[in-house]
C-alpha cells in the first residue's frame, strides 16, 4: 500500500500552485500553455475520483448487453464490432441507455463544463 | 527570415524596400504562417506568408497544395468571395519553400471574441445569412480553370473516416453507430458537384464589425457536394456554447439557407444533416488524430494531448443526434 497523501490531493496541490501563485505571473503563449496544462491536471484529478466507479458500473452493463465477461477493452471492442456488423443497435435493449450513461461518465471526466453536457444533466434533474 | 522576405518582396512589389520582423502565427511542422510588414515609398502594407519550408515538399495526402490554395484564394477574390488578395506566390528564386504571400486583413478569427464581444453584436445576428451568401459564392465558381482537387462522395468520406477510426485501434460504439447510420442513409453522389471549401467554420473565416471579410484555409478544397459545407458550419463543436444556434453559434439554419438561396442556390436540408452527422464525427476522428500525433510524433505539446480529449465531446453530439433523449432533444430533429 502506498502512503498518503493520495495521487489525487497530490494533483490537486500542484494545480492549485500553478493557477493561484504562477498563472498571474505568465502572459502571451506561454499563459495559454499553462492554462491547458492546468486544464489537464484537473482532468487527471477527475479521472482519479470518478473512474473506479464509472469504470465497474460500465463493465457490469456491457457484460449484461453482451452475454460475455471480459476486461472493459474487450468489452468495448466487441461492442464496437457488433455494431460495426449489425447485430447490435440502437434498438437493441439497453445499447443506447448504456451508450448515454458511459458517454455522460466520460464528459464528466473530460470537459464537465461542454454545453451538450450541461444541457443533458438538466434533462436529468 | 527578415531577409529573404525582403529580398522576395523587393523582387515584385514596386518600390518595396524591405520587410519588417515578421512574426510566426501558427502552423505545425510542416506548414507555418508569417506576418509582416512590406515597407516602400508610401508607407507600410499588412501582409501573410503562408509557407511550407524546404524539405517540407509532400503535403497531407487531404491537402489540396499551396499554389492549389493560391490558384482558388485568387479566384475567389476575383469572384467577389470575401478573401485576401494573393500578391505572390513563391518561386524556387525566392528560397522560401513553396507558398505564398496575402495582403493582411484585419478582423477577428477567434470565436469567443466574436460571439461574446460588444464589438460584433450588431453584426452578429447577419452573420448566419451572409454566410450562406459567402458559401453561394464559393459553390458557384466555374470549374473551368480551378486547380486539380480531389473529388469526394459521401461514400468515399465514409471510407476514410472509418480508415482513420480503425488506425487508431481503440474501441469508441458511439464511433461504430455513427458509421452505420452514415452507410445506412448515404445519399449517393451530390447530382451537382461544385468545389467544396471543406473547412468553412469559425477560424478560418475573417470577421469584423461589419461582418465576414475574408475566408482562409482553402487546404481541404475538393470537388464533391455542396451542402457538405453547409453541414460542416453547423456542427455542434463550432458554437462554442452556445448550441441552441447551430450557424458557428450566431445564427439559425434557416437564415443559413435563406441567405444560400437568395444567392441563387438550393438547399437540400436532409443532405445538410448528413454532412452534420458526418462532419461531427470528422472532427471527433480528427481528436483522435490529435492524439496520435502527441503520442507518436515530434508535436509532443499538452494541447494536442488535450484535444484527444475532446472527442468525447463529439460523441456526446452524436447521441444527441443520432439517439436524443426525449426531453433534450438536439434540435436537427425539430
Amino acid at each position: 500500500m502506498q502512503d498518503e497523501p493520495t495521487p489525487e490531493e497530490l494533483i490537486k496541490a500542484v494545480a492549485d500552485f500553478l493557477r493561484n501563485d504562477i498563472a498571474p505571473q505568465i502572459s502571451g503563449h506561454h499563459a495559454f500553455k499553462l492554462r491547458v496544462s492546468i486544464n489537464a491536471l484537473d482532468l487527471v484529478g477527475r479521472q482519479l475520483k470518478l473512474e473506479q466507479g464509472s469504470n465497474a458500473a460500465e463493465v457490469a452493463r456491457l457484460s449484461q448487453i453482451l452475454g460475455v465477461q471480459g476486461t472493459l477493452r474487450d468489452l468495448n471492442r466487441t461492442l464496437a464490432e457488433r455494431i460495426a456488423n449489425g447485430e447490435i443497435d440502437l434498438q437493441t435493449p439497453e445499447v443506447a441507455e448504456h451508450l448515454w450513461q458511459t458517454t455522460m461518465d466520460k464528459l464528466a471526466v473530460d470537459q464537465p463544463n461542454y454545453a451538450s453536457y450541461r444541457r443533458e444533466l438538466e434533462g436529468e434533474a | 527570415m527578415e531577409a529573404l522576405l525582403g529580398r522576395c518582396v523587393a523582387s515584385w512589389y514596386p518600390g518595396a524596400t524591405g520587410v519588417t520582423s515578421p512574426i510566426r502565427l501558427s502552423g505545425g511542422a510542416s506548414q507555418e504562417t508569417w506576418s509582416f510588414d512590406i515597407v516602400h515609398p508610401g508607407g507600410k502594407l499588412g501582409a501573410i506568408l503562408r509557407r511550407a519550408p524546404q524539405g517540407y515538399g509532400a503535403a497531407p495526402a487531404r491537402a489540396a497544395g499551396l499554389n492549389a490554395e493560391a490558384t482558388l484564394m485568387q479566384r475567389a477574390y476575383g469572384a467577389g468571395v470575401p478573401s485576401p488578395r494573393v500578391l505572390h506566390v513563391l518561386q524556387p528564386n525566392d528560397e522560401l519553400g513553396t507558398g505564398f504571400i496575402m495582403e493582411r486583413v484585419e478582423g477577428e478569427t477567434i470565436p469567443r471574441k466574436i460571439l461574446r464581444d460588444e464589438h460584433f453584436a450588431q453584426v452578429r445576428p447577419k452573420l448566419a445569412r451572409q454566410l450562406g451568401k459567402v458559401l453561394a459564392g464559393i459553390h458557384g465558381l466555374e470549374s473551368l480553370g480551378l486547380p486539380e482537387l480531389r473529388r469526394m462522395t459521401p461514400a468515399r468520406e465514409i471510407d476514410e473516416l472509418e480508415r482513420d477510426y480503425r488506425s487508431f485501434d481503440w474501441p469508441r460504439p458511439v464511433f461504430e453507430l455513427a458509421l452505420r447510420w452514415l452507410r445506412d442513409r448515404d445519399p449517393g453522389p451530390s447530382a451537382q458537384e461544385t468545389l467544396v471549401h471543406g473547412d468553412f467554420r469559425h477560424g478560418n473565416l475573417i470577421i469584423g464589425p461589419d461582418g465576414v471579410r475574408a475566408v482562409l484555409d482553402w487546404e481541404l478544397a475538393h470537388f464533391g457536394d455542396p451542402m457538405e459545407d453547409l453541414g460542416w458550419v453547423c456542427v455542434n463543436s463550432w458554437r462554442f456554447g452556445e448550441i441552441d444556434k447551430p450557424v458557428g453559434g450566431f445564427g439559425s439554419r434557416e437564415e443559413l439557407f435563406a441567405g444560400y438561396e437568395a444567392a441563387g442556390h438550393h438547399v437540400d436540408p436532409e443532405r445538410v444533416t448528413f454532412w452534420e452527422v458526418m462532419g461531427t464525427l470528422r472532427w471527433g476522428v480528427m481528436c483522435c488524430g490529435m492524439m496520435q500525433r502527441f503520442r507518436t510524433g515530434p508535436e509532443h505539446s499538452v494541447e494536442r494531448a488535450m484535444i484527444g480529449r475532446r472527442s468525447s465531446e463529439t460523441e456526446i453530439d452524436l447521441l444527441r443526434l443520432l439517439s436524443p433523449r426525449t426531453d433534450t432533444r438536439a434540435n436537427v430533429r425539430d
